[in-house]
């Protein structure tokens, strides 16, 4: 459908997308800046990159982030993709309401109230804090992200397919991995992802639910933030976008040659 | 579809646990925690719940409850100011953050359909980059030595740097930053949607533009801006990272308090009855977003 | 199969129906579905046999869909029982009955081709590769989509999908197909030749076919019993022809074909042109009618009569066969092209159809707006209804 596109929404798509990435260009305009002051551009340079390859904590950060970040996202999807079919197919049945409460309620729960009970939870139970809390932690808010983004997926979904593979012979549970999941694929690898960024980024419920060894990218980056501006931070920021904006257009891009080679429906 | 009464409850049961014991569960320990009294132990507060010690143990626990923490909150305006302070900012950044994602979502929907989804994907990619590292940037920009006052003093708009940073306004500006594509996009779906030929009918009928606009744009476009909202206030009710990079120590939010009576102050009791309070002032907003939610989730069928 | 396509050899019509020591092989024992408050289906009694072509027809909301779904076992009756060769079905789950299901959308596996959707219930079925390979083959060739076996259902046309979906349905060689409104998505040449298409592969296959659908042509075309339904009852079950020409209700009459219904009062029985019929006082005139059941003399009663059993003429009718008669202005004429459709008003302002064939061209049409004419019929062409 064409629709009349104004001046006036020319002007808004412009000044919106323009306050939404000047700050991200600016970051990565200085992070090439020799000079350490934001204001004065000292000419390019690419050392705060070599600066912060050789730092070794924020490697370790890296990597840390990294493993966490990975397994909370792998144990999330397997949740929340459950939880979705039990949401979208199951039905009505006891102890919905409040089932329903606590899937929606985390995405806007403020990550404080989460990082706080969570951490109260792990000594109530006498877990060590480490890794592992910071996993379960993650898992427990991503798997909410990956439910909501699944079962949208799902409730599109023909239910038909599902009857018909009974009909042909299949138990439940062969029904979901024959014929469910290999459709409603491409939504669960979105929860993946979306859980994975969501891992990767949270410095709040890290914070409250990590122990010694460890310590998150984020909340090495709030430390050397809290000092002030930091360009090895801006090189950081710069590697982040970089990689992020990649697999945003590579993802994009899949998506649409998997629409037209479904016949551009 | 008849599944198998046991596997149907073990399919159920799976997630339905793991969130009653990681999510539902905590809360009832905070609410513990929140009346009991400070110490200089580890874990820094008493009385601790000693099932060992059984039934006596949990009588014992009973009457060393006390609502210090809570009375303590109440008695000290600070609290009650950070409380309000919250409620303004959540309520104000959730109305600019409106402002701003209308003409923007608008914008998009009204778009030639082949510009659609590379815009769509421009809206989301900030969403993916780091929020932390989003919101860092913006304290190169608001310092007094910043690239915002660089630029105004070099077009000649101020003779002298404004403080940005460390003042409410950088918090604003930084909680409509970060929260609008969580603004942008129910709007932008719900706008997208709409059925143009409501439009067509409605000038059809005698309604200027404008007055479509109004009449039949913006109630069809309700339930996007209401999610929105909730999106937004929600959330930005307990923010920490944002008012504390960006608000400096005159800015007071509950998120902040939290943390600093957690980490700073190690009360564990009264950064738990902190978070209870908060709790229970966004119960409300947090049930009618699930309804909302799952209303819409149906309606999608 | 109805006894109009009998192959031109021992005329042995098909009609298990009525035999007496007929087994069936599904039985519907007082079937109730209710949803909350709705009932959907409210005690249905049902016998189908082998090897029958049995259609459930009815308006949307009868009962008709969810008592095929009772049947390959996506709902339990709240009540009642289901039987399949003797067998009760209601603790056996879709997955272990021997029924399969063609489905109104397909519901073909988009993310499987044509062979892999049709072998994918015989993997389930302990099928070895070879048979299962030749068992596809077999179903490929029956559907005649053999080209097309590497393809995926996005690259197919909706008719090729409705074959590949029936062949899959036929794959496991139940000996119950279930087929849902199969036909509603295709155009109406289309249609038609898959009707026959249908047919015929019931009869080379042998499966008792049950379908649902809301198009009483189809119905007429393809099935050996019809089950009408209305608001989750049977409203009648009967051979096409039987259900034509014998409706038992106001309902059944107006839902197969077009008809008039005239309401009046039964008479006494009356012998007309050789035959039993039964008297029925109309408008101040006297009609007659055949009458399935008895009705009493003076209760009120109603008389079906279809319009191409009518004939119109400008004159009054001489024939004595004709004995029903009434007169009345033409209202309102229905040209279809084949068919010339009077609507005639009569003098107490009810409006009765008659419909002819244009034997002759439009121009050379005698009968036109405003001619008053007569209508006549023989003694038992209607049929007297009680209800």
């Amino acid at each position: 459908m064409t629709r009349k596109f104004s001046w006036f929404n020319a002007t808004s798509l412009a000044f919106g997308f323009a306050f939404l990435y000047i700050p991200i260009l600016l970051l990565v305009i200085y992070s090439f800046n020799a000079s350490k002051l934001v204001t004065v551009w000292a000419g390019f340079s690419t050392r705060w990159y070599g600066e912060l390859l050789e730092n070794e904590a924020m490697l370790d950060a890296a990597w840390v982030t990294l493993r966490v970040a990975a397994a909370s996202a792998t144990l999330a999807t397997v949740l929340g993709t459950i939880a979705a079919y039990v949401l979208v197919r199951m039905g009505r049945f006891r102890g919905r309401t409040l089932f329903s409460g606590m899937i929606y309620a985390p995405l806007v729960m403020p990550e404080v109230i989460t990082g706080l009970s969570l951490l109260l939870l792990f000594i109530a139970l006498g877990i060590d804090r480490g890794l592992f809390t910071v996993i379960l932690a993650h898992t427990t808010f991503a798997m909410c992200y990956v439910s909501v983004v699944v079962s949208s997926r799902l409730v599109t979904f023909d239910k038909s397919l599902e009857e018909a593979a009974l009909d042909l012979g299949c138990t439940p549970l062969d029904a979901f991995f024959s014929v469910t999941l290999p459709i409603i694929a491409p939504s669960v690898v979105a929860g993946w992802l979306l859980a994975f960024t969501l891992s990767l980024d949270d410095l709040v419920i890290a914070s409250f639910n990590t122990g010694p060894g460890a310590t998150t990218l984020p909340i090495k980056i709030y430390s050397a933030v809290r000092l002030g501006v930091s360009p090895e931070i801006n090189a950081l920021s710069t590697i982040l976008i970089a990689f992020v904006a990649c697999g945003v257009i590579t993802a994009s891009l899949l998506e649409k040659r998997r629409a037209v080679a479904a016949g551009g429906n | 579809m008849a599944k198998g009464g046991l596997g149907r409850i073990a399919v159920i049961a799976i997630p339905y646990v793991w969130l009653l014991v990681f999510f539902l569960a905590p809360f009832a320990i905070v609410l513990k925690i929140a009346l009991s009294e400070t110490a200089i132990a580890q874990p820094p507060y008493v009385p601790v719940l000693d099932l060992q010690a059984g039934w006596a143990g949990f009588a014992e626990f009973l009457s060393e409850l006390d609502f210090d923490s809570f009375t303590y909150l109440l008695s000290d305006s600070l609290y009650a100011k950070a409380f309000l302070s919250s409620l303004t900012i959540a309520s104000l950044s959730t109305l600019f953050a409106l402002l701003v994602a209308f003409p923007l979502a608008y914008g998009m929907a009204r778009a030639p359909e082949r510009w659609r989804a590379i815009l769509l994907m421009l809206v989301i990619l900030p969403f993916w980059t780091s929020f932390l590292i989003r919101v860092y940037a913006w304290i190169g920009i608001l310092r007094p030595e910043g690239l915002l006052n660089a630029f105004l003093l070099w077009a000649g708009l101020i003779s002298e740097p404004l403080q940005i940073l460390n003042t409410p306004v950088a918090v604003y500006i930084g909680i409509v930053y970060s929260y609008l594509p969580f603004m942008v996009l129910p709007i932008y779906s719900t706008l997208e949607k709409m059925d143009d030929s409501l439009l067509e009918a409605a000038i059809d009928l005698g309604c200027t533009r404008t007055s479509a606009f109004w009449l039949v744009t913006l109630p069809l476009a309700l339930p996007g801006i209401v999610a929105g909202c909730f999106l937004v206030f929600i959330p930005a009710m307990g923010e920490f990272v944002i008012p504390d990079l960006l608000g400096g120590s005159s800015t007071l939010m509950m998120g902040k308090t939290l943390w600093s009576e957690f980490f700073s102050n190690r009360d564990w009791p009264v950064a738990s009855a902190v978070a209870i309070v908060l709790l229970l002032a966004l119960v409300v907003p947090i049930l009618i977003f699930q309804r909302q939610a799952e209303r819409q989730q149906e309606a999608g069928r | 199969m109805s006894s109009v396509t009998a192959a031109p050899k021992a005329q042995k019509v098909f009609a298990p129906w009525d035999d007496p020591d007929a087994t069936p092989l599904v039985e519907f024992v007082d079937v109730r579905k209710q949803f909350g408050d709705f009932t959907a289906v409210n005690g249905v009694s049902l016998k189908i046999f082998p090897r029958e072509f049995f259609a459930l027809l009815g308006p949307s909301g009868c009962g008709k869909t969810t008592l095929l779904r009772m049947l390959a076992g996506f709902e339990t009756p709240t009540s009642g029982k289901i039987l399949l060769d003797g067998k009760d079905l209601s603790r056996v789950p879709p997955n272990l009955r021997p029924v399969n299901m063609m489905f109104q959308s397909y519901a073909l596996f988009p993310h499987l081709t044509v062979e892999d959707n049709i072998a994918f219930g015989l993997k389930r079925s302990g099928y070895g590769r070879k048979e299962m390979e030749e068992r596809t083959a077999e179903m490929l060739q029956l559907v005649q989509m053999k080209e097309f076996a590497k393809r995926k259902p996005h690259q197919l046309s909706g008719g090729q999908r409705q074959r590949v979906a029936l062949a899959r349905s036929l794959a496991k060689g139940p000996k119950l197909l279930l087929l849902d409104e199969p036909l509603g998505a295709l155009d109406a040449k289309l249609r038609e030749q898959t009707q026959f298409e249908l047919m015929n592969i019931q009869e080379k296959t042998g499966t008792t076919f049950v379908i649902v659908t809301h198009d009483q042509e189809e119905a007429m075309t393809v099935a050996s019993r019809i089950g009408l339904m209305n608001k989750g009852s049977l409203a009648q079950v009967a051979t096409p022809g039987q259900i034509y020409e014998n409706p038992d209700s106001r309902f059944v009459a107006d839902f197969i074909g077009d008809v008039n219904i005239l309401e009046g009062r039964a008479g006494k029985g009356l012998r007309r042109d050789g035959e039993e019929v039964t008297g029925f006082e109309y408008a101040g005139g006297k009609l007659s009618g055949r009458a399935n059941e008895a009705i009493a003399p003076g209760a009120t009663a109603w008389l079906a009569i279809r319009p191409e059993k009518i004939l119109v003429s400008k004159t009054a009718p001489k024939d004595k066969s004709l004995s029903n008669v009434l007169e009345g202005r033409v209202h309102d004429i229905a040209y279809s092209g084949n068919l010339s459709t009077f609507h005639v008003r009569l003098d107490n302002g009810a409006i009765v159809k008659a419909q002819e064939a244009n034997r002759r061209r439009l121009a050379k049409r005698e009968i036109v707006w405003e001619d008053k004419v007569w209508l006549a019929w023989t003694p038992g062409a209607g049929v007297l209804l009680a209800r």
